[in-house]
């Protein structure tokens, strides 16, 4: 499945990513080849075979529910540029 | 039952599905150990995981799974023993991972249904087509600053079980007593509080109309309606609008809108066209969930009797009609106090004191059920007095207003002020002879066929007794003086 200029520039958009004009070419090209090995990989048939989502034998780890965490204000805002009253401020976003 | 709209050009089928939002009651969020409390300030239950900084790694709150489970066989649903974490991707101020986790092509519960109650007690089945597990996201506050919008995350990454529906609802009605059942079942589990208000339920609705027997219209979703009431408004609005659209020769295009509460209205929300370009895929800091089928026995075998079963029981055991019992299954601590009230006791006589004596003053005070002034145990016995002819039911009803006002137990009230009901024949016949003799005219009137003043007879008794004689044995007496 090639990949043309126009998704790239439609990719970049969405994962909000700058791409001059200049390279979208260039990218089309390499995520082709990529997606070109990913569909050669695909002819392999693995109808019967689960999906491996591990090397070894694992299952997600689960906590129980219990408050272990908050009450950290200062550091959850410390990076960020605007802060008002406890809050996250941004650009006014209203739909 | 037809339910069509009517257009300008003739009829209109409105087609509904539902996304309900329901938050599952835990103390910690889906993949961190921050409290999930509503109304604490802003951004102090905010874990680093919730506020995605770099190498935070997300851990499962082994509650929320057990919720998603309990409720999925609640709904009658498959549970899926494999599921799958995946990442939702897009970009807004109050989703600091740029992608929400979710569950997308394996989520963790399959199809379902409900049974929903219509006002006109009917029935429907509605189809569920699938329960998955998601993150919440924070809040954007846009009325704070006239350039900025505020972010609380203190509800970022709090667990959601999104519940779709078929699109199988027809009328803004059925939507509604859809989204009420669901939220009785919820809380008869446990599993949601189905606080509308504090957003702990939202609902998203897909709407489209076409012709009777047309293929599906084009659909609209409407975004986060947080009231039953403003759900029915919404949909009524939007299928309205788009009725006007396709009769003006226009074409509806797919779009998310907004119910705006304040004007009634829907309005577009997002006009771009790739916002439905989720980019889902694996999350790769999650491994697939498998679930033990024992863990799923045991929790089956561990649901409360659920208010389809108990209305069916209530109907069978009390012989409540089906109306009665609705009422009193759709919230569990109310069926819990009328099968108190009624236990050993005359059902029906119960079902009436609790509906509508109770219940009327319970709304008109303002007062929870939990905080009722009369415990369910004091209620049966003021049951037992009517029952053992102790008082009469209009006497009960001064008493109850005193249990309710005091607290005190209605056999120790009949005592107090001597109300008990006057069984004695002979004190009752000597009012009846001395009313009889006293008023010629309405006994000529009753021997002259007018069989209705007999009602006042009636009365002027009780008033002489203070409401105390037993009115069967009023009739009969009055029957029998005035008869000979």
């Amino acid at each position: 499945m090639p990949i043309d200029k126009a998704t790239v520039a439609k990719i970049a958009r969405l994962a909000r990513i700058r791409v001059p004009e200049a390279e979208q070419e260039r990218l089309a090209g390499e995520l082709s080849n990529i997606l070109g090995w990913v569909e050669q990989l695909a002819e392999v048939d693995t109808a019967d075979v689960r999906p491996m989502t591990s090397v070894v034998d694992a299952v997600p780890p689960m906590r129980p529910d219990e408050v272990t965490d908050g009450g950290r204000r200062d550091e959850i805002l410390a990076n960020s540029p605007n802060v008002a009253r406890g809050f996250f401020t941004v650009p006014k976003v209203v739909e | 039952m037809t339910k069509l709209m009517k257009g300008r050009t003739g009829d209109w089928e409105v087609v509904i599905g539902l996304e309900v939002h329901a938050q599952a009651t835990t103390k910690s969020k889906l993949f961190s150990g921050a409290a999930t409390d509503f109304g604490a300030e802003p951004n102090t239950q905010v874990s680093l995981v919730d506020a995605a900084m770099p190498g935070m790694l997300p851990v499962l709150n082994e509650l929320s799974v057990r919720q998603a489970v309990l409720t999925g066989l609640a709904l009658k649903a498959k549970i899926n023993l494999h599921s799958v974490f995946a990442r939702k991707n897009y970009f807004y101020p109050d989703l600091p991972q740029g992608y929400q986790i979710s569950q997308y092509e394996q989520p963790i519960v399959g199809a379902g249904e409900i049974t929903v109650d219509l006002p006109d007690g009917e029935t429907k089945t509605v189809g569920i087509e699938r329960l998955h597990l998601e993150q919440d996201a924070g809040k954007s506050l846009h009325d704070q600053h006239p350039a900025q919008s505020y972010i609380d995350l203190n509800r970022a990454g709090v667990t959601l079980m999104e519940i779709v529906s078929r699109p199988d609802m027809r009328s803004s009605d059925e939507a509604a007593a859809y989204v009420e059942k669901l939220r009785s079942i919820l809380r008869y589990i446990g599993s949601c509080d189905g606080n509308m208000q504090e957003g702990s339920m939202r609902a998203d609705a897909n709407v489209s109309v076409r012709r009777p027997g047309a293929p599906l219209g084009t659909r609209c979703e409407i975004k986060n309606v947080n009231s039953i009431r403003f759900l029915k408004q919404a949909i009524e609005y939007e299928a309205a609008r788009q009725i006007e659209i396709i009769e003006d020769g226009g074409k509806i295009g797919q779009e998310t809108r907004l119910f705006d509460a304040a004007k009634g209205e829907t309005r577009s929300m997002r006009s771009k066209e790739d916002a439905h370009d989720y980019r889902y895929f694996p999350d790769p800091d999650l491994l697939p969930l498998d679930l033990d089928p024992g863990f799923v026995d045991r929790l089956k075998q561990s649901l409360p009797e659920l208010p389809d079963e108990k209305k069916a029981r209530f109907i069978a055991d009390y012989a409540l009609s089906p109306y009665d019992a609705g009422v009193l299954v759709a919230e569990r601590e109310t069926a819990e106090f009328f099968e108190t009230v009624a236990k050993g006791r005359d059902a029906k006589l119960a079902a009436n004191w609790v509906m509508s004596e109770l219940f009327g003053r319970l709304n008109k005070a303002d007062i929870a059920l939990a905080k009722s002034p009369v415990t369910p145990e004091a209620l049966g016995g003021l049951i037992g007095l009517i029952a053992d002819n102790t008082i009469s039911g209009r006497i009960a009803k001064d008493v109850f207003d005193e249990m309710f006002e005091t607290g005190k137990d209605a056999a120790a009230i009949v005592e107090a002020k001597g109300l008990k009901q006057i069984t004695d024949t002979g004190a009752i016949e000597a009012v009846v002879d001395r009313i009889v003799a006293g008023s010629p005219d309405n006994v000529a009137q009753y021997k002259g066929g007018n069989a209705k003043v007999i009602g006042w007879f009636v009365g002027q008794v009780m008033k002489e007794t203070q409401g105390k004689a037993n009115p069967k044995l009023v009739n009969d007496l009055l029957r029998k003086k005035l008869g000979g």
